[in-house]
């Protein structure tokens, strides 16, 4: 009856409704050219959702096969839920980051929450046990009620969610921008173990096998979220926005217990989020990478409202749900697994061979259509790219050189901006010890995660600093992927692979589209070079407010192997007497820095140069020297440089440092970014043994009983003289003070 | 001895509370399912924390009508030891077993961090291995970990010696700072900070394990006297 | 017969509501004056089948049971029938 209601396939050419669906006028002719008739309004939406760049990645496609996939260890490179790497005893990790980007900007704390959930349920999926999350937030300037509101409410999102499932939320970072008022990011990540020969796909094998639908019903929420993921936040869009999704934490608990269960179980052929396009995406892809086709009768499934429609239903965002492949004849086997957990399943439909989608409503056929039309054969763009002015005159701009009268007080400004301040006020909130693996907890270089009955640990971080891709997209994207892996080798990690979450303005603006032509190229040949495949990620674009983008926004999710948790290093000062070394050279690296933003409240200039051939031969020295044992402590010098990275090193010990600064340029000295950098502790007793691996470092001090920050310059005058528990203070306090 | 751990729906601490006493202690211990309807040849019972059904009503008002839940008070009465962390201290609260309720935190927030606890009663089978006032450092993880009660049910808590720890500073709006509590007969003690995430240096504490020590510890004294 | 029940959970007055008294701050705040007091609660919506004679009885087990926790809540309900049309 309500198909009434329905616009018929004339009155959807003629009337242009597929636009309103995110179809352009070519593409809705592929449609009708693959079908050889017009498609009825079901069938426009599944084209619509599938072929939006959120589901088909058809405007990032050809950059994102730059990246390098394969490696020896590489178990399952982009194209299922998560990308799988081998950890050696027949075990292997898997994770991914997903962006959550536009929901999240209309209802925080559940568009932070679903994004969470969702990513839990990609790595699930794949038949691997979560057991870490992280997250990276972009706000805007922590000045306006707006974006504190924001922060608030997707930090208690991400919390709400996490917390109650039960996977410790063990890091991240927080960064604010003014470009990122209207637009937030809110990118999730999720790490999982899992044994070789649990590994899952989500694949529809098998003619005549059961479709089966598992976990909460669908109702009518978030229908077109990949088609509003896809295009820009508005006030003219407002009232186009889905219905918001609401998580049920609870719900995804017992689904991942029942869907660990049933992965064991050899009567399951495949298994599927229900994510993006929800049931639509699901089921063509899955027949699509079997060479199969799938027909479904949509009165099975389990609805949550009334009268629902095909299109309403194969459109639905509803949150927690799976779907599974499942032998013929051991239905009910499955079906009593999940009743146990307090689950439904039910068979919804069956594999076929014909390579269609083919859905039943009230005894008709409503959808016929190809499932690799809709999977695979989504058209590819490649966008029109052009340097933007802005590039050409930060290049010419010369070196900034900043004007900073008073060391003592500046380096004081800086521990207090929101970025380089600590964001104990976010994971004092986040549960990041349940399972109780974590080793190395929030606020370090990296996270560190014991595996449990083994010698091993595994190490992760989320890293980008879009400020320097914003000056320098290519650099930009080597130094996000350098940042990242030089993180996880101070924890006493080598790093593995890596997965990203590519977040950008519209790349209809070909300025948009240069960003992320050259930031891929930067990306790329950073992974090439520091041995870290690209295993999975996410495409997040449309990243605007009316008209105005966010810098280019790559987030890298890495994570690394700790052989031994022997080899396990933090941040911190360890003991007093220890030798302070710092590796690398300060250069003019100002481009970008905070100590820019912080004197001119806006960045220019060059973005720092990085050598990846030096940045990889460091990070292999150092790692060597971790796993000698020879290092009591590692940091990396990032935002703010040399004084932040040294104060952070005394913070939550009781001892201080004692160092004299080696070039003449105090400036440079203490607060350049220049990339490549550690700050590292040796016992007397290790120096020699250190210095023989790591040739390059330099002795520049001690660390102290005293619980002082004390630098003196290349001739002896008092640089820095203050109490370690000052700067702390206002460090520890800059956010919850801002927030009040 | 053989511990049971009660997994409810939603339980999410069910896992280190077996590890704890499993790897840690050394002593047996078994997964016991919420729709089980026996405790039998169980010495020590553990309700571990997490969201049982999603704390949606309120915190462990559902789970406290699990059928296991009678066997749970069966075992309260018996005398045997009962231990409920964090969650499962809200499901003793809402159960009878021990008085008093949870409201929200004072600020409102979910707090995850180690804190530093008083032992305020070293006299309990759950305690013998601390000293009286002993400082020691547990980590907490709750949203509703504000404990309430009246007055004169405070007075009753104090002059029983019921209240058995407290939080060293001031972490929740609890009343009088209580941390953890128990029973008039001291078999059934409910805290919010969790002993089974302080068990191994590795991972920043192991004052925890002391604590499970002490169950153990009782219990062998206990089955020497009476065998 | 089938009824329409309202229950209305909230903390006792004797009970901080760390809640209420965030939200009376925050309006405050927003500059509405004269606020004195704010206490948040729940309320629950229930369609029940039952017999007129049984219903209140029935409702006040329930919130006794489990929808309201009488160590820190109080609780009233409205029943109102529904007229079938």
């Amino acid at each position: 009856m309500q198909l009434l209601h329905e616009p018929s396939p004339q009155m959807i050419k003629e009337q242009r409704i597929y636009a309103e669906m995110g179809l352009s006028d070519a593409e809705f002719q592929m449609v009708e050219d693959i079908l050889g008739r017009l498609p009825n309004y079901t069938e426009t939406g599944l084209f619509s959702v599938m072929w939006s760049e959120h589901c088909s990645y058809k405007n990032s496609k050809v950059l994102l096969k730059k990246f390098p996939t394969t490696g020896e260890k590489v178990l399952q490179g982009p194209g299922e839920g998560a990308g799988i790497i081998d950890i050696g005893d027949e075990q292997a990790v898997v994770f991914k980051i997903e962006s959550h980007n536009h929901p999240s900007a209309v209802e925080p704390y559940q568009g932070a929450a679903t994004g969470v959930g969702g990513i839990i349920r990609d790595v699930f999926s794949m038949g691997a046990r979560p057991v870490a999350l992280l997250n990276s937030l972009r706000f805007g300037e922590l000045a306006n009620s707006r974006v504190k509101y924001l922060f608030e409410e997707v930090v208690a999102g991400i919390a709400g969610y996490g917390n109650c499932i039960g996977i410790p939320t063990v890091g991240g970072e927080v960064q604010f921008d003014s470009c990122y008022e209207g637009n937030p990011l809110v990118n999730a990540m999720c790490v999982g173990l899992i044994d070789h020969k649990d590994i899952q796909k989500g694949q529809a094998k098998g003619v005549g096998n059961a479709v089966i639908y598992v976990g909460a019903s669908t109702g009518r929420d978030g229908i077109h979220g990949a088609t509003f993921a896809s295009e820009e936040l508005s006030e003219e869009n407002e009232s186009k926005r889905p219905a918001v999704q609401v998580g049920d934490p609870f719900m995804e608990k017992l689904l991942l217990e029942a869907c660990l269960e049933a992965i064991k179980n050899d009567a399951l052929v495949g298994i599927q989020d229900m994510g993006a396009a929800g049931l639509t995406s699901s089921s063509a892809e899955m027949a699509s990478k079997a060479g199969s086709g799938i027909e479904m009768d949509l009165d099975k499934v389990p609805q949550r409202e009334k009268g629902m429609t095909p299109y309403e239903m194969m459109l639905s965002e509803s949150q927690e749900r799976m779907l599974l492949v499942v032998q013929a004849g051991r239905e009910q086997e499955m079906i009593d697994l999940f009743e146990h957990w307090g689950l439904e399943a039910k068979v919804v439909g069956r594999v076929t061979d014909d390579k269609k989608l083919r859905l039943v409503h009230k005894g008709e056929v409503v959808a016929d259509v190809p499932v690799d039309s809709l999977a695979e054969d989504a058209p590819v763009y490649h966008k029109p790219s052009a340097e933007p002015a802005y590039y050409s005159q930060f290049q010419q701009q010369e070196a900034y050189s900043p004007d900073v009268a008073n060391i003592n007080e500046t380096l004081k400004k800086l521990l207090a901006q929101p970025t380089i301040a600590s964001k104990e006020w976010v994971y004092d909130q986040y549960d990041y010890m349940v399972r109780t693996n974590t080793v190395v907890s929030p606020g370090s270089d990296a996270a560190v995660l014991r595996i449990r009955g083994t010698e091993k640990a595994l190490a992760m971080t989320t890293d980008c600093n879009s400020r320097y891709l914003y000056l320098d997209p290519k650099v930009g994207g080597q130094l996000a992927i350098a940042e990242a892996a030089r993180n996880l080798v101070c924890s006493g990690a080598k790093p593995l692979g890596v997965t990203d979450c590519l977040n950008y303005g519209n790349p209809e603006k070909p300025e948009i589209f240069w960003q992320l032509e050259k930031s891929t190229d930067g990306l790329s040949e950073a992974c090439e070079i520091l041995e870290t495949p690209v295993i999975g990620g996410n495409v997040s674009l449309y990243n605007e407010t009316n008209g105005v983008a966010v810098y280019p926004t790559p987030v890298i999710g890495m994570v690394g192997l700790v052989e031994n948790v022997d080899h396990i290093t933090r941040q911190q000062f360890q003991q007093a007497g220890d030798n302070i070394y710092v590796v690398g050279q300060a250069g003019d690296d100002f481009g970008g820095s905070e100590l820019q933003k912080l004197l001119e409240g806006t960045i220019s200039g060059k973005a720092p140069a990085i050598d990846l051939n030096v940045e990889k031969k460091r990070q292999e020295e150092v790692l060597a020297a971790i796993q000698a044992g020879t290092v009591s402590s590692a940091h990396d010098l990032a935002e703010g440089g040399f004084l932040v990275a040294l104060a952070e090193s005394t913070f939550g010990t009781t001892f201080g440092a004692s160092v004299q600064l080696q070039g003449e340029n105090v400036v440079k000295e203490c607060f350049a970014e220049s990339p490549s950098r550690y700050i590292l502790t040796v016992s007397q007793e290790q120096k020699e043994q250190f210095e023989k691996l790591v040739p390059e470092a330099i002795c520049i001090g001690k660390v102290t009983e005293e619980s002082t920050i004390d630098v003196k310059g290349a001739t002896g005058e008092v640089v820095v003289k203050e109490a370690v528990q000052t700067l702390e203070d206002t460090w520890r306090g800059a956010i919850s003070c801002l927030l009040k | 001895m053989k511990f049971a751990v009660i997994v409810f729906p939603g339980s999410n601490c069910d896992l280190d509370m077996y590890h704890a006493v499993k790897d840690e202690l050394g002593t047996e211990v078994e997964y016991v399912w919420h729709h089980d309807t026996s405790l039998e040849g169980y010495d020590g019972i553990l309700l571990p924390g997490g969201f049982s059904y999603g704390d949606y009503l309120r915190t462990g008002a559902i789970a406290r009508f699990s059928p296991i839940m009678d066997e749970v008070i069966k075992a309260a009465k018996e005398g045997k030891p009962v231990l409920g962390v964090c969650n499962g201290f809200q499901i003793l609260l809402e159960a009878g077993l021990l008085p008093g309720a949870m409201r929200r935190n004072q600020n409102l927030k979910f707090i995850c961090r180690p804190v530093e606890l008083i032992v305020e009663n070293n006299n309990t089978l759950f305690t013998n291995g601390y000293e009286q006032k002993e400082e020691i450092t547990i980590p907490v993880a709750h949203g509703e970990g504000n404990y309430y009660c009246d007055d004169e049910t405070l007075e009753k808590l104090k002059k029983n010696n019921q209240i058995v720890f407290s939080y060293k500073d001031e972490v929740n709006g609890s009343v009088l700072d209580i941390a953890g509590i128990m029973n008039e007969q001291g078999n059934v003690l409910g805290m919010m900070p969790h002993p089974e995430r302080a068990v191994d240096s590795l991972l920043g504490s192991d004052d925890g394990l002391r604590l499970f020590k002490s169950i153990l510890s009782h219990w062998r004294e206990r089955n020497a006297i009476t065998s | 017969m089938m009824f329409e029940v309202k229950v209305y959970v909230s903390l006792k007055e004797a009970v901080l509501d760390p809640q209420g008294s965030a939200v009376k701050g925050s309006l405050h705040h927003l500059g509405f004056e004269g606020v004195e007091d704010v206490r948040i609660g729940k309320v629950m919506s229930l369609r029940i089948e039952s017999n007129k004679e049984e219903i209140e009885d029935k409702v006040k087990s329930m919130c006794d049971k489990l929808l309201a926790n009488p160590v820190i809540e109080d609780y009233r309900f409205e029943i109102e029938e529904v007229v079938s049309q």
